[in-house]
């Protein structure tokens, strides 16, 4: 074992037996040696949270044909340093009516439960927090407590813009928890592993991506609702409800709440990344050829490639398609994302035990036209519906046309 | 398995006082003048009328009463899906009968017209 | 006292502090949150006994969907979110009385039971505990029978909540 192929143990090895050498208590040793990981792990969340300032401000302002900070330093790099600054000089302000203690602990809230998520975040097959059995489990429930901090947020600022947000974020959580779980289990079913490492490694050869297109495609929606990004930033929406949940919220606290959308997204990314795109690893069995890729650095490279090409989706999204209207969510949800999730559920689980005694290939073709037949029908559905909306339209029309 | 909750714990604790960092910090080096004017709550450039704490659109309980419920139904698939490859196919029939039941609880929903939006 | 001993004790006082909290707070939604608290402190407690699923799972469940519909029902049901009444029914000895004798029974009832004085042992090395109990939900030879009733139950309850709903409706 050495640093460069597995620097994480080879460091907390090394300070451990430092520690250790010391006189301190094995106990005592493992704690400080976790803490040490989990401060450096966290602030290197935290500057590449720094940089995705700078890198949505510049890719929103190519999608607005703008060309976005371009002053401060090359290319603006500085500027998102500036913004802090600004952020953390600036006077805070409390609504004099807003219930302080929460008002104080929401924007709190908001980033840890974001942060929460890198814990196992898998970095690389040798980078990350902790391999936890139950990870799937545990990047909804962080996603509970950020809804809970917006909803803090919205109710104790005290302002009818803010509770409206929070209001909202109630109806959003509501609309996009269940498909989201519902595709989660996809990739557990397919890698018959709940961690993140074992579903990785389950893509050695495939990414579930293949397997299960349309799972990607629906994760990827409620993730996106998750975020609160557009389409779904109903909690925001600055057209209706000026910030929405945030409205009251100056200085660095407000900053926490941008601070952690940013770095939400991202993570979503490379969630995505790990559940349908390989994460750090899915070379497709190229690895073998070439051992070099699975070096710890380099997978590590590939993994933030793959979690910043899944954030530039979310982008993408974001700056091109406008706001959905609240009661057109709920129903896209509920008559639409939830029963085609739960359909895609009993297929996957049906097919892959039939399936999985075949030979790969045939397993992977049989997966995947198991996708293809369902959205076929799904469209199918969907045409019949709309013909029979544009009847009854017609059948009302003649009298309006005269 | 011990250490990885340990592990959590801390990174929690340690999640919690790196947000609260740049607070305090900004408690100290911000400006603090607070008035009337500033502190008022923000609506539109006008006083506030009435109750900030509106009430609840009735609307959005059912809809929370229906996700509670297949939340709940989710969280039991996972043993399932968990246990899928070890057992035989008939465990693929009870985990679809179990997803069928529910369905029809959210086609009863959806006949009874709780899903739209008024 | 082990560290483990420490965090548990700490746990279990922050619990019993943020139940006492839910039921004297005055303000609806304070209570709420702090039976949040409460919960999350459930959550820590399964984590301290390795239970991870059951762990990630209360945090889903009871904070994510059960602690958030109180929250609404808070919102929904009162206009004024601040309890103005008398915190105490004049029989509120008649309801100590029957809680201390619960309890009593409770420590009776756990004292009596062989071994449960004894720390337990240790879980054997590289047990999925997620997947042991999908093993036991699912095979025939154990709990299929309540899995397949629990998925009838939550359709009840579903019905039952249209029902509410609807008679909410009309009136």
């Amino acid at each position: 074992m050495n640093f460069w192929n597995d620097p994480i143990n080879f460091i907390a090895n090394w300070l451990t037996g430092l520690l250790t050498g010391w006189g301190l208590a094995a106990g005592l040793a493992t704690v400080l040696v976790y803490l040490v990981g989990i401060t450096v792990l966290i602030v290197f969340a935290m500057l590449l949270d720094i940089g995705l300032v700078w890198v949505e401000r510049k890719v929103v302002a190519r999608f607005q044909d703008r060309l976005g900070p371009n002053r401060v330093g090359p290319f603006g790099l500085i500027q998102p340093f500036a913004d802090i600054i600004k952020l953390v000089i600036k006077e805070d302000i409390t609504p004099a009516n807003a219930d302080k203690v929460i008002y104080n602990i929401a924007p709190v809230l908001a980033a840890t439960s974001v942060i929460a998520l890198w814990a196992i975040l898998p970095l690389s097959s040798r980078i990350f927090g902790v391999d936890l059995n139950v990870a799937l489990l545990y990047l909804v429930a962080t996603g509970a407590l950020g809804t809970l901090a917006i909803i803090m947020g919205g109710w104790a600022s005290n302002n009818k813009y803010a509770l409206l947000g929070a209001f909202r974020m109630v109806a959003n959580m509501v609309s996009y928890e269940i498909p989201m779980v519902v595709t989660l289990l996809i990739p557990t079913i397919l890698a018959d592993s709940m961690s993140v490492i074992g579903i990785t490694e389950a893509q050695r050869g495939l990414w579930f991506a293949v397997l299960s297109p349309l799972g990607a495609v629906i994760f990827l929606i409620s993730a996106i609702a998750e975020l609160g990004r557009s389409p779904f930033d109903l909690t925001e929406a600055e057209s209706e409800l000026t910030a929405g949940f945030n409205v009251e919220y100056s200085g660095m606290k407000f900053g926490w709440f941008y601070a952690s959308e940013l770095l939400h997204a991202f993570t979503f990314g490379g969630f995505a990344a790990v559940l349908f795109f390989g994460g750090y690893g899915g070379f497709f069995g190229l690895e073998k050829a070439l051992p070099w890729l699975t070096n710890p650095f380099i997978e590590a490279a590939v993994f933030i490639a793959k979690a910043m090409l899944g954030y530039w989706v979310i982008m993408w999204l974001k700056y091109s398609m406008p706001r959905v209207r609240i009661d057109h969510m709920l129903a896209f949800n509920w008559k639409f994302l939830v029963p085609l999730s739960l359909v895609l559920l009993a297929v996957t689980a049906t097919l892959h035990k039939i399936l999985i005694v075949l030979p790969g290939w045939q397993y992977a073709l049989g997966m995947f036209f198991s996708n293809v037949v369902i959205v076929a029908a799904t469209i199918e559905v969907l045409r019949d519906y709309g013909r029979k909306q544009r009847k009854a339209a017609e059948e009302l029309a003649p009298q309006a046309q005269l | 398995m011990h250490n990885e909750w340990l592990y959590i714990g801390l990174f929690l604790i340690i999640g919690i006082i790196v947000p609260i960092v740049p607070l305090l910090l900004a408690r100290f080096i911000s400006p603090h003048k607070p008035n009337q004017i500033k502190q008022s709550t923000y609506e539109c450039g006008i006083e506030t009328v009435g109750e900030s704490w509106v009430q609840f659109k009735a609307q959005y309980y059912i809809f929370a009463l229906v996700f509670l419920v297949f939340d709940v139904e989710t969280v039991f698939l996972f043993p399932w899906a968990l246990s899928l490859n070890q057992l035989p196919l008939f465990v693929v029939l009870e985990g679809i009968l179990f997803i069928g039941i529910l369905v029809a609880g959210l086609v009863y929903v959806w006949r009874k017209g709780m899903l739209e939006w008024v | 006292m082990t560290a483990e001993q420490i965090i548990f004790l700490l746990t279990g006082a922050l619990i019993l502090v943020s139940a006492l909290l839910v039921v004297t707070v005055r303000n609806l939604l304070h209570a709420a949150l702090w039976l949040v608290v409460a919960l999350f402190g459930v959550a820590v407690l399964y984590a301290i006994l390795q239970a991870s699923f059951l762990a990630v799972v209360q945090v889903v469940v009871y904070i994510g969907a059960i602690a958030i519909l109180f929250i609404f029902a808070v919102m929904l049901t009162r206009r004024e979110m601040r309890d103005t009444g008398p915190q105490t029914r004049p029989n509120w000895w008649i309801a100590a009385l029957l809680g201390a004798l619960v309890l009593t029974g409770l420590i009776v009832i756990m004292l009596a039971v062989p071994g449960a004085d004894r720390t337990p042992a240790a879980l054997p090395e590289g047990l999925d505990t997620v997947w042991a109990l999908g093993n036991a939900l699912v095979s025939p030879e154990a709990y299929v029978l309540p899995f397949e009733v629990a998925s009838v139950l939550l359709l009840a309850a579903l019905v039952g909540a249209v029902y509410v709903a609807g008679v909410g409706k009309k009136s």
